[in-house]
Order: structure tokens, then sequence, then C-alpha cells
């Protein structure tokens, strides 16, 4: 090869840089999106078992939560970002966090809070130190109760429409009415079950009564386990938190078998598994390192007993998440580790 | 059979794209003109010894230590002093510079007298010679040697570890080296063994390197010499990591492997101590990677140091297409530099080019809190947190932090999903941080 021929760089158009110079492919959107697929099985389930509505409240909430960050953004003068995929992702969340009878407007009042209320008045994403689609959420429970707490039972024969199921108490629910009455006997407690007590196999893939996105334990864990593998979530966070409920509600239960419900089926219903897999993962709500991701995790199962068993409310994964949100920085500070060496 | 290695905490993966693996080294033909820095070392500047003008052998002492902390340069061929001048370094300032024109003839000055009977020599004659060949760590820092093999009064140094890792994507330097002169490096390492009077040898090797591993362990049979196949993770030839997967000891913060008995020597650094020794051969010329996707043909080369890297980009045939990045090192913590017309020198293992596709100019968004950085933080220190406060100019809470024991590896920026400059912002604080405590201890002597 001559000299003339061979071709020699364009310094002029070099490009300087601090290292790194390679950098790995996941972004944020990326990671969004994975957790929207991740959550879709179980989204899925809930329309086979709750029927079109329960896509429609999805969808909605999906959409109304980008119409309001999308207007949100722009109040503030930012540059639209509804395509890193995390309001779609908080709706989603919100959506599979309602019963299927849900009014509309609950839909839109909800996504308002959790865009509003839960993220954008902290500056957006990366600022709010609450889940969002728990703000709307809890949001939604406090302000009607009743219209957030009628749970209809699903049909179980695969896309029926709403309308012809029948209203039922979500399992946690009838536990709840159960220790009120404090009759704390077997029967009582079979008393309840033959008033519309759920198997274990029923809680499993989700053929019972729930919020949207609760339900599928199965379709949950898939999803979970897709996450874990892609590194998006801790698995130390599932494990821990279902643990703890698991060790807990056994103490309960092995002191007091006849007052409280077997741990299987604590760890099967209410909003368990979508909180453990899919909200007390939440990136930004939750402790930066391993080690606080199991304070975390440990702390939000035992508050979930605690409100579950002695509390007012049926269900305590959403409030417990929350609370534990507001320690998160508190838990970052006390896991920092010291550097290698110190 | 060798001891199983210790994992060490944190570290990536990052694509190995080490396509120049089976390209033997070849040495590179005679320059014209050799621009030859005067400062190839951390430390005190050294002090040239011949004027414009004069006369040149190859070998023969350019410029002298210039204290401990030093090491001296030797000329690349024979020739003339042609000027002295300042050149363009690749961390993109201007260091004095001696342009040698070279005669062609390539003569050799051989000014240091060869130790045929190392094994018997004394270890201070072995570590002189290590200082007058102006021998200093070919990883990349070029730490002189010397000081590395002159371990504070008590310190007894049990193993000495060779650093075969090579973690660094695209480059193959040391790896070709491995393999093509696998006894030089085993007798090196039997010399510096002999100068710190260790018990034990290692060869640190990545398993993605299976026949440098098979190489070595062949050549170091009926030695004291031991071969330990490293799991495949970036930043492991990174002194405090690498001693640590060897022998699970941690270098405390702020110091150096010397301080648990360990001394790291990369293995080029090894076989030009080996040269030094047993050659009378000075510190003139290193295995360079040139390689890259823009390049036609990439390739490892033997240069003499002053070599441009626009000599080093002619050998490999020029360019296909034009780079929008030339890195003076490797992907991960080499320098981008702007010019052609930098010197090769002691530390410059690789010449890495980066095609348009590659090169994506990221905005940052904001930080998400996955704590991904958190987990591959070599150092177990919190990036994310730190760039935060670094951007809030609380450098003094950087500082409580543990801003210092960061390695600079940028572990955390090539993780980040929100594109943040992380380690960027931690090299920036450590540069404030420092400044303010040499400040603080220049008052505190005025006092």
């Amino acid at each position: 090869m001559t000299e003339q021929t061979i071709k020699m760089p364009d310094t002029s158009q070099l490009v300087v840089s601090s290292s790194p110079h390679y950098h790995d492919r996941d972004t944020v959107q990326k990671i969004m999106f994975k957790v929207i697929g991740a959550l879709t099985p179980a989204a899925l389930a809930s329309v086979y078992y709750f029927g079109w509505r329960a896509f429609m409240v999805i969808a909605l909430c999906m959409v109304s939560c980008a119409a309001f960050e999308a207007l949100f953004t722009r109040m503030m003068g930012r540059e639209l970002a509804i395509n890193d995929g995390s309001a779609l992702l908080t709706g989603m969340l919100l959506g599979m966090n309602l019963p299927v009878t849900v009014p509309i407007w609950m839909c839109l009042v909800g996504s308002l809070a959790a865009i509003g209320l839960g993220k954008m008045v902290y500056g957006g994403l990366g600022g709010n130190p609450f889940n969002p689609a728990l703000v709307g959420r809890v949001a939604l429970l406090i302000g009607c109760p009743a219209a957030m707490t009628t749970w209809v039972k699903p049909v179980g024969c695969g896309f029926a429409k709403w309308v012809d199921a029948t209203t039922g108490a979500t399992p946690l629910a009838l536990i709840a009415h159960c220790d009120a009455t404090t009759t704390a006997t077997r029967k009582a407690v079979e008393s309840v079950a033959s008033a519309g007590y759920p198997s274990v196999l029923d809680l499993f893939v989700g053929n019972c009564g729930g919020s949207l996105g609760e339900t599928c334990a199965i379709a949950l864990i898939i999803g979970g386990i897709f996450l874990i593998c892609v590194n998006i979530i801790r698995w130390q966070v599932p494990v821990c938190y279902i643990g703890t409920v698991a060790i807990f509600t056994g103490i309960a239960y092995a002191f007091e078998p006849c007052a409280h419900f077997n741990p299987i089926l604590h760890i099967l219903s209410g909003g368990l598994m979508l909180g453990a897999f899919f909200m007390a993962t939440d990136m930004v709500t939750t402790p930066l390192n391993r080690k606080g991701s199991v304070v975390f995790a440990v702390g939000c199962g035992i508050l979930t007993c605690v409100i579950r068993l002695w509390g007012s409310y049926p269900e305590g994964v959403s409030f417990s998440i929350l609370i534990m949100n507001a320690l998160t920085p508190l838990i970052d500070k006390f896991t920092a580790g010291r550097p290698f060496g110190k | 059979m060798a001891k199983k290695h210790i994992k060490f905490y944190g570290g990536v993966h990052p694509s190995e794209g080490k396509v120049s693996n089976s390209e033997s080294i070849v040495n590179a033909p005679l320059q014209e003109l050799y621009t030859v820095p005067l400062q190839q070392h951390i430390g005190a500047p050294t002090k040239p010894v011949v004027q414009k003008g004069d006369k040149v052998l190859r070998g023969q002492l350019l410029a002298e230590a210039g204290g401990f902390v030093s090491a001296p340069i030797h000329s690349p061929t024979s020739g003339t002093v042609k000027d002295l001048t300042t050149c363009l370094s690749a961390n993109g300032s201007k260091t004095p510079a001696m342009i040698i024109e070279s005669d062609g003839e390539d003569k050799t000055a051989d000014p240091l007298p060869p130790f045929e009977n190392w094994e018997e020599t004394d270890p201070a004659a072995l570590k002189a010679r290590v200082g007058e060949a102006g021998i200093v760590g070919m990883g990349g820092a070029m730490f002189p040697t010397i000081v590395k093999f002159s371990p504070p009064q008590g310190v007894v140094i049990d193993t000495l570890i060779l650093n075969g890792v090579e973690c660094e994507p695209c480059l193959t330097a040391d790896h070709r080296l491995m393999l093509e002169t696998p006894e030089v490096i085993i007798k090196g390492a039997r010399i510096i063994g002999r100068i710190l009077g260790v018990k034990r040898i290692v060869i640190a090797i990545e398993m993605n390197k299976p026949d440098a591993i098979d190489t070595l362990t062949q050549a170091a049979k009926g030695t004291d010499v031991t071969v330990m196949p490293l799991i495949v993770r970036y930043p492991q030839g990174a002194e405090k990591q690498l001693v640590y997967a060897v022998t699970g000891r941690t270098v405390p913060s702020g110091g150096l492997p010397a301080a648990v008995g360990c001394v790291v020597s990369n293995v080029a650094t090894t076989a030009a101590i080996c040269e030094a020794v047993c050659l009378g051969k000075p510190l003139y010329e290193r295995v360079t990677t040139v390689t890259g996707t823009p390049l036609v043909k990439p390739g490892n080369f033997r240069f003499r140091f002053g070599t441009l890297f626009r000599t080093a980009l002619e050998l490999c045939g020029g360019v296909s297409e034009n780079p929008a990045k030339i890195i003076s090192g490797g992907p991960m913590m080499g320098m981008a530099v702007y010019s052609l017309e930098i010197p090769i020198v002691k530390g410059t293992s690789g010449i890495t080019l980066m095609s348009r596709d590659e090169v994506v100019q990221y905005t940052p968004s904001a930080c998400l809190r996955c704590g991904r950085c958190n987990d591959v933080c070599p150092m177990t220190m919190m990036p994310g947190i730190l760039s935060a406060q670094i951007e809030h100019q609380r450098f003094e809470l950087a500082e409580k932090w543990h801003v210092l024991d960061c390695i600079e590896c940028g572990s955390c920026a090539y993780v980040c999903p929100a594109r943040r400059p992380l380690v960027q912002h931690i090299r920036r604080a450590k540069a404030v941080v420092s400044a303010a405590r040499k400040a603080a201890a220049a008052a505190a002597a005025k006092k």
C-alpha cells in the first residue's frame, strides 16, 4: 500500500470526552418498558378474570397518567419526557391496584394524584420520595373507601362481562371481618370458608376477588422472575418481603390458629405479590444498595403483617411500602458501606 | 494445585472487543524522527544530559532521573538531538520533549553491563538497575518501579503478583507478550522475586486468555512461579482488586499493596526488567496494541518511545472510515485525544479508535436511584450520592463520603441507565479535594 492510498483520520472530527468511552446499553426507557412488559402477564390475567373492563381501567390509567405528565412538564417549562415510559408504568401500576368496578372519574383522579402529588410536585422522575402509583391508590382509598373496596368475584370462565360477576369480599376482607367479630374459633373460620373462602389454587392462579393486578400470583411471579433475570429488581426484596410476611403470620398462626389466616393464604392474597415484586422494588423510592433493600423489604413485611393482623384496614401492603419509602433516605444513610479498605 | 482466587466486589463486563489477540507482535520500522517526551513517569521531572546537536546512540541516556520518584529517559535509536522542544501528551498538556533525528544505523550504545549471573547478584544491585533502566509501570500508571520495589523500613513483602489480567477491553499487548515471550516474563518475575525476597510469585491472568494461561504454566514449570486464572471482570487489573482476588488481603484506604505485603507488577514491566538485568537494555520501546473498528488492520506493535500516533495508524493501513474517537489506552480508562502528533510513551498500552456508531453522545437524565453504580463500584462507594453532592458543590460532604478512595475505573458511569457522568464528577471532586488538602497542609506548614 502506498502513502497516497492510506486514509488517515480527520482530527477535526474527533470527539474528546472523559472516560469511560464504553457504555452499557440499558437506558431508563428500556428499564421502564421491561417493567411494563413484566407486568403484562398479570394484566392479561386480570382481563381474563374480570373481563374487558379491566383492560379499560388499566389503559385509561396509563393514558391519563401520560397525559397528566405531559401537561405538568409543559407547565413546568420542561422538555417532554413521557417517552421514558415512567408515566405509563405508573398508570399501569395504578390501574392494577384498582378494583374492576371503579368509576371512570376515579381513574382520572387517581392518575392526577399519582402523577401530580406523587411525582411532579417533587420535580419529576427521580425526585419523588413516594411510589406515585401507591400515592394515587391511597388517595382514592382514603377518599372513596366504598368504591375502592367493592370487589367482584371473577367468574373464572374467561373474558366474561364484568357485570355478570357477583360481588364478594377479598379473602383478606373476609378474615379481617372474622377478626373484628372476635369469634376466634375454628368454627368461625370454617364459616368464612363456606362463605366463599378461595382455595390456595384459586389464589395462586388469581381466581378470587381483589384489585385487578394483585390476584394472579403466578403471573406476578413470572414477571418478577423476569425482572430479576434482567437485573432490574433485586431478588432480595421479594424474597425478604414475602419471607418476613410468611414468618410473621406463621408465628401468629402457630399461636392462635383459630384467629388467623395461615401464612400461605397471607402470601397469596391481597397485594403482597404485586407489592413485593413491583412496588417495593421501585428504583426511585427504595434504598440504593442491597443491604438497604433488605432492610426495606423486611420493614415492609413487618408493617404489612401489623396492619393486616391488628390494623383497621384489611390490607397493609400499600401503607407499609409508603411508610418504608419515607424511611428510605435514613436507610440509605445507615447502610452506606465503607469503601473497600476503610 | 494453585489456590482458588476470590471474587472482588462489584465490577462490570464490557464487551471485550479484543480483535487483535491473534496478531503477532510486529517490530515497528525505524522512523526518521522521534519525539521523546522528557517526562514519561509520575514524579519529579528529569534533567536532560545531552544538548541540541549532540550525537546519541540507541539506549544512551538522554535525561537523568530528577529525584528518587523519577525515571531516566533513553534514546530510542542512534542519531542526532535535533531539538529540545515541547510536545502534546495524551492528557492534552504540553510536555518538554527531545526530537531525535535518526541516522538510520540504529547503533546501540549498550551502556548498562548485563548481569549474566543474576541469581547470585546482590538484590540491591538488581534494584538499582531497575532504576537506571528507567523502568516504570507499563500498565498505564507510569509509576517509577524502583519506588514500588523500595517498601518502607520494616515492611515485609511476601507475595509478588504479576498483572497479566489486561481487563481493559480491546487491548491485547500484554496478551501477545505473554504468548510470545513467556520465558522472559518468568525470568523477570524471578528477578523481581530476588529483589524483593518474596515467598510466593503469582501470575494472574483472566480466563479469557486460556492460551496465555497454558503458555505461562508451561514456561513456569520447574520454577517457583505459579499461574492463577481469574474470572473475567473489569477492573480486576486495578492493584487493590487484584491483590484481593489473588491473596484475599485488603489494601487499606489510601495505602499501597506493600501495606499488606504485596507488590503488583505488570507483565510488560516484568519483561522490561528482565531485559534490563539480563541484556542491559534500558527501557526505550514497548508493545502497544493499535486497534478499533475504523482501522484497516489492527495489530500489536513494538514501538520505540517517541513514535507518533500518526505513524502507528499508518502501520495499520490507515482507517476505512473516519473515527469519532481516538483513545490513548483502552475504552474504559483511556484518554481521548484530538491530535495524531502525540508520541507513544512508556505507559501507552494501546491506541483505540472508535467509529461514529460506537461513539454515542448521551444527554444525562435524572438519577433513577437504581443503585447499579453501588452494585458495580469495586471500592464499595456510592457514586450516585457522590455525584449529586458534587453537582451541588458539596465537596466537603463528598470528602466525608470517601471520594478520594475512587480508583476512577468508570464502572459506575458505564452502567448508569440515566447516562450520568458519575466518574467524571468524582474525578473533578478528587482534584478539588486534593488541592484543598494540599493548600491546608501548606497553610499548616507556614504556621
